[in-house]
């Protein structure tokens, strides 16, 4: 742009190499000192490198960097560093050069706050953006410009400021832009709510297209002298202001195009896609910039308007890639903009203070700012939905920060024409170190004082996301009611037309099948899900407790957490003799859970990883596929889980109704329901056998489905009582589990429908206690979905199984838990005879039958009965209440 | 406080949308409207406007519906909580929303309910089994009764840190 042209040249690093006149060479060598070839790119590396190693030094102290904003660091280490160079060099060197500025530090960072731009926002803003951005910049230059003007003429300024009302207004065009790098970087750690920190932002991109053209306008009338301007000229500055915003926009959304365009077809070109984004954004930079238009709205439009199909085209890696590259970019480059900033000011050869000036300058540029401020605001909030009131006028006028654009713009200033420039730039220092250090270090204290309404980030629910789109739908439907062409209205058109035409030309045609909204949130919430999951993965205590990452987790997760602390509080010591014998039973279980879960988490052994280079691809390492293994376990694991909740919710509301009842119940004696309750919790042990045996969690589904219609049928056949015992049950039912095996059980519980390949081992169906098993499945079981058997001859197997090793006395002793999960079970026999206990069932006869053969054959049958007085004390003793297992169900919600 | 000019605006906009001129509209009269047959919730919104059972909405009906949009004023936060809850208040205008979902009107969004919503309101693009899972997981996320189903409370809920005061309203009603 002109802007930047007419100003002193200075190559970005100093003299350019060239070798010295060349001696004649003695002799072969066998070093040579080249620096003068290095010297250019050694000096910005040099500088690159000292200032993020600062950026280091300065967060090591987490206190400082909470306090004094990282710019204002920067600047005070540009200052020392300056006077360092000063001091050795006798002359400043290494100064903030504004071709550099322009040409190189300036875009990347443009084109990481456009592309990272939340655009809704943006958008449903753009008009206060706007307002701001045009009118307020036109009326800080006019006003700062006549004021000061105004000085001058009143006599307050020193005689040599040789300046008439033109040079004025030009130094009021460059002074009154907010800057988008400092507010950038003062706002990034300040927090404000997003709608005011859009406004100041996007003002502070958008006014560029306004200080440009007024910078060139003032620039060339003050080259042409009062006397030569005509009316016309001024029409063409309203021209050109029109021209050069406009253009910059078209320039940007152009390039948008093409950059979505091209990355649509980098399918087999992966690796050098982040490049096309960073070049095209630059080429947009520089066209823009060699018509002397708008640059940073042509880079600004260009992010905001790519990345969406960018984004959907371009690979997650390159996705990535593109997002690290331009925050590295970015962040380096505000770092060295602020240190160099700061090493600029120390040189005192372009410096001409004058005291009313710079005062007069600060003052009135923070007297307009807030009186342009409120008279805008008060017409915008005729206007806006929701207002801005008085405290988010205060931020936005005291967060207009002057930065680096108008220090680059000052030094572009051709001396010969601007007679005062010298005066100038020292005001432009002055102003810009005040708003920064000043403005910037008391921002802070300022919002938390006035209590600004933060901004309060939180992960995206799929919920938000599914219940703002409807709300989206109802405003457009609402506006074509009333037949208002609102903000709604042309935003549903806006999308129509992007559906139909503008994604199906711009996104690969998988990316724009696979394109919703609602889809990606989902999506994107899994992955994180299973890359926590991964992240933990291994251990197989946070497996467990990861199974079902972002299942309700009241349920899974709690009760893992239970088992947790059951298997810590379950070591205690054992005084009993049996206790090797528990111990024995109870690492054998371990170890049948632990085969288990290694053989449904370990990875097979993989083919050697091939030491391949290529340039052109990165072959997925043995790492990513792994990862890549896990997480589709994981979502596979999800959409069983997923099913048998589906399942689940056909019946819950028959569900419910019973449950209703059964609490009601549940007040009454809780003697009565015990006998049923037996029927209830050991057939419930089936599904989860059967699942166990077949294995297949995958399977899990079907059976589940079968079993949740089956426990309405046996919640039907059997009387109100059992559904009394539904919700004891389940609760009970866990913690049998648990206390029945109190480590392994946790092992297992959560992943065991999931996790457990799906073939049994052979050992484990020649182990004696595979009713452990049952007792695993019951668990998870009752954990998803409360169901009663399918197969009741198999249940009552295995639930005989699973009764003799709760009543096994190794069981009993784990713990005041297990006592308690053993309870209801053994006190129902203790209340009734032994004999009585089975006829009362209300189970198919056949089923009873099988079970009583099954008692009689089996020794732990015999064993029954004498444990009943134990277990009947020891009842007793408890006194547990029954609500019991509901309140040990809130703990555990608690402790999660 | 709707200011009358506002008034005469809907009401011209009220006659020109009843073609039967019999001083109400049905609902043949909001399906002319071309815009909303492309909406994807357009027949649950102009179902909305219609009480239980009538098939004819009057204009005060038309204003008290559109009355949900109307954006919460700052004097209208600190006035008196005895009176009656306006139209717009923030649980009025979510449950506006709410019944959106709510076909059978039981108070809670089933995930049959939830499912027809989505299945309108997202492309073809996504398979049914896709559709499950999401329905699944939001109802999950928002579920804490275990019920399986989004109760308003549940709803209010999960949406608390939306600002629906903001995007519940439309500046027109302002």
């Amino acid at each position: 742009a002109e802007r930047r042209s007419c100003g002193a040249m200075h190559p970005p690093g100093g003299p350019a190499a060239s070798p010295g006149p060349a001696a004649p060479p003695e002799g072969a060598e066998l070093l040579r000192w080249q620096w003068q070839e290095v010297q250019v790119p050694c000096l910005v590396a040099a500088w690159i490198l000292v200032a993020s190693l600062a950026k280091i030094v300065f967060h090591l102290s987490r206190k400082v960097t909470s306090v004094v904003p990282e710019s204002c660091l920067l600047i005070l280490l540009g200052l020392g560093l300056g006077g360092i160079v000063l001091a050795v060099a006798k002359k400043a060197k290494y100064q903030l050069e504004p071709n550099m500025f322009f040409l190189f530090l300036l875009p990347p960072i443009v084109l990481d706050s456009g592309y990272f731009m939340p655009s809704r926002l943006f958008f449903n803003n753009i008009g206060a953006i706007l307002t701001y951005a045009v009118v307020g910049t036109l009326w800080n230059s006019f006003t700062t410009g006549t004021a000061l003007w105004g000085l001058h003429q009143a006599g307050l300024m020193d005689p040599g400021v040789e300046a008439g009302l033109m040079d004025f207004l030009l130094f009021g065009s460059l002074i009154s832009a907010v800057d988008p790098v400092a507010v950038l970087a003062v706002f990034e750690e300040v927090h404000v709510n997003e709608t005011l920190f859009i406004i100041v932002f996007g003002e502070s991109l958008l006014n560029d297209a306004v200080t440009v053209v007024l910078y060139k306008v003032f620039n060339s009338f003050v080259e042409l002298g009062p006397a030569h301007i005509h009316a016309v000229d001024y029409v063409k500055g309203v021209a050109s202001f029109f021209l050069v915003s406009l253009g910059g926009t078209a320039v940007g959304l152009l390039f948008a195009f093409l950059l979505a365009l091209i990355t649509r077809f980098t399918k087999r070109v992966r690796i050098i896609e982040p490049l096309f984004v960073f070049l095209l954004a630059y080429v947009a930079y520089l066209a823009a910039e060699m018509v002397s238009l708008s640059a940073i709205l042509a880079v600004t439009f260009c992010g905001i308007c790519c990345k969406k199909y960018v984004e959907a085209n371009i690979s997650q890696k390159s996705r990535t890639t593109v997002k690290y590259t331009m925050k590295t970019l970015a962040s380096s480059s505000e770092t060295i903009i602020f240190m160099f900033l700061g090493m600029s000011a120390v040189d005192t050869s372009k410096w001409a203070w004058d005291t009313a000036l710079v005062l007069g300058t600060l003052f009135f540029i923070l007297l307009f700012r807030a009186v342009g401020v409120v008279l805008q605001t008060y017409v915008l909030n005729r206007f806006r939905l929701i207002p801005l009131d008085r405290i988010d006028q205060v931020v936005m006028s005291y967060g207009g920060l002057r930065g680096a654009v108008a220090f680059a713009l000052v030094i572009l200033l051709d001396g010969t024409k601007v007679k005062a420039k010298a005066y100038f730039v020292a005001t432009t220092i002055v102003v810009v170190f005040f708003t920064v250090i000043v403005q910037g270090l008391t921002i802070k204290p300022l919002v938390t004082w006035l209590k600004v309404k933060r901004s309060d980030h939180h992960k995206p629910t799929l919920n938000e996301e599914l219940h703002e789109h409807a709300f989206d739908h109802i405003l457009a439907a609402v506006e074509d009611i009333v037949g208002h062409h609102g903000y709604h209205y042309w935003r549903d058109k806006w999308e129509q037309f992007d559906k139909k035409y503008l994604s199906q030309l711009l996104m690969r045609k998988s990316a724009y099948r696979l394109r919703d909204e609602i889809w990606d949130v989902y999506y994107k919430l899994n992955i994180r899900d299973a890359i926590s999951f991964v992240d933990q993965g291994g251990h197989v205590l946070s497996a467990a407790k990861l199974a079902l990452p972002s299942m309700p987790s009241r349920t899974s997760m709690s009760e893992s957490s239970v088992t947790n602390l059951l298997r810590e509080s379950g070591s205690g010591a054992c005084l009993d003799l049996q206790v090797i014998d528990t111990v024995r039973s109870r690492r054998d279980k371990e170890d049948a859970a632990m085969h288990h879960v290694l053989r449904g988490s370990l990875y097979k052994p993989r083919r050697r990883y091939k030491a391949s280079y290529s340039r052109h691809f990165i072959s997925p390492d043995k790492q990513e596929r792994q990862d890549k293994e896990i997480f589709r376990q994981n979502m596979k694991r999800r959409l069983e889980t997923f099913k048998s909740t589906k399942h689940n919710i056909c019946s819950s509301k028959s569900k419910a109704r019973l449950k209703e009842k059964g609490r009601k119940k549940a007040s009454g004696p809780i003697r009565v329901p015990l006998p049923l309750q037996k029927n209830t919790s050991l057939p419930s042990d089936a599904p989860n056998g059967r699942t166990h045996r077949n294995v297949p969690w995958q399977e899990t589904a079907p059976v589940l489905v079968t079993v949740s219609s089956d426990e309405e049928e046996s919640d039907s056949s059997e009387t109100e009582r059992e559904d009394d015992e539904g919700i004891v049950f389940v609760a009970r039912a866990t913690d049998e589990v648990l206390q029945g095996k109190a480590a392994p059980g946790s092992l297992d519980v959560c992943p065991s429908p999931c996790i457990i390949p799906p073939s049994p081992t052979l050992a484990e169906k020649e182990l004696p206690w595979k009713g452990d098993q049952a007792d695993l499945a019951v668990y998870v079981s009752s954990e998803t979905t409360k169901i009663v058997p399918v197969d009741m001859q198999k249940a009552w197997n295995q639930s005989i199984s699973s009764l003799e090793s709760i009543a096994s006395p190794p069981g009993i002793e784990t713990g005041p838990q297990h006592r308690r999960f053993a309870r209801p079970v053994l006190e129902k026999s203790a209340s009734q005879a032994a004999s009585e206990q089975l006829s009362c069932f209300q189970f198919p006869s056949h089923v009873s039958r099988s079970s009583r053969a099954r008692s009689d054959s089996s020794p732990e049958g015999t064993e029954q009965p004498e444990l009943q007085p134990l277990m009947g004390t020891e009842e007793q003793g408890r006194g547990l209440p029954p609500t019991e297992p509901r309140r040990l169900a809130l703990a555990r919600a608690g402790h999660i | 406080s709707v200011s009358h000019s506002q008034i005469t605006r809907l009401y011209s906009r009220f006659t020109s949308l009843d073609k039967g001129e019999n001083g109400t509209l049905s609902r043949e009269d909001f399906q002319r409207i071309p815009e909303l047959a492309i909406n994807p919730l357009g027949d649950r919104i102009i179902n909305a406007f219609f009480s239980e059972g009538e098939d004819q909405v009057n204009f005060r009906g038309f204003m008290r519906t559109l009355a949900h949009f109307r954006p919460i004023e700052d004097n209208e936060k600190s006035k008196d909580q005895n009176g009656p809850e306006p139209l717009n208040s923030r649980s009025n205008k979510l449950h506006f929303a709410f019944r959106l979902y709510d076909l059978d009107k039981d108070d809670k969004i089933s995930r049959d309910e939830l499912l027809q919503v989505l299945r309108m309101m997202v492309g073809v693009n996504i398979s049914d089994e896709q559709l499950g899972s999401i329905a699944d997981r939001t109802i999950q996320e928002a579920d804490q009764d275990g019920d399986c189903a989004i109760s308003f409370a549940e709803f209010v809920k999960v949406l608390e840190k939306v600002d629906v005061e903001q995007k519940m309203s439309i500046r027109f009603l302002h």
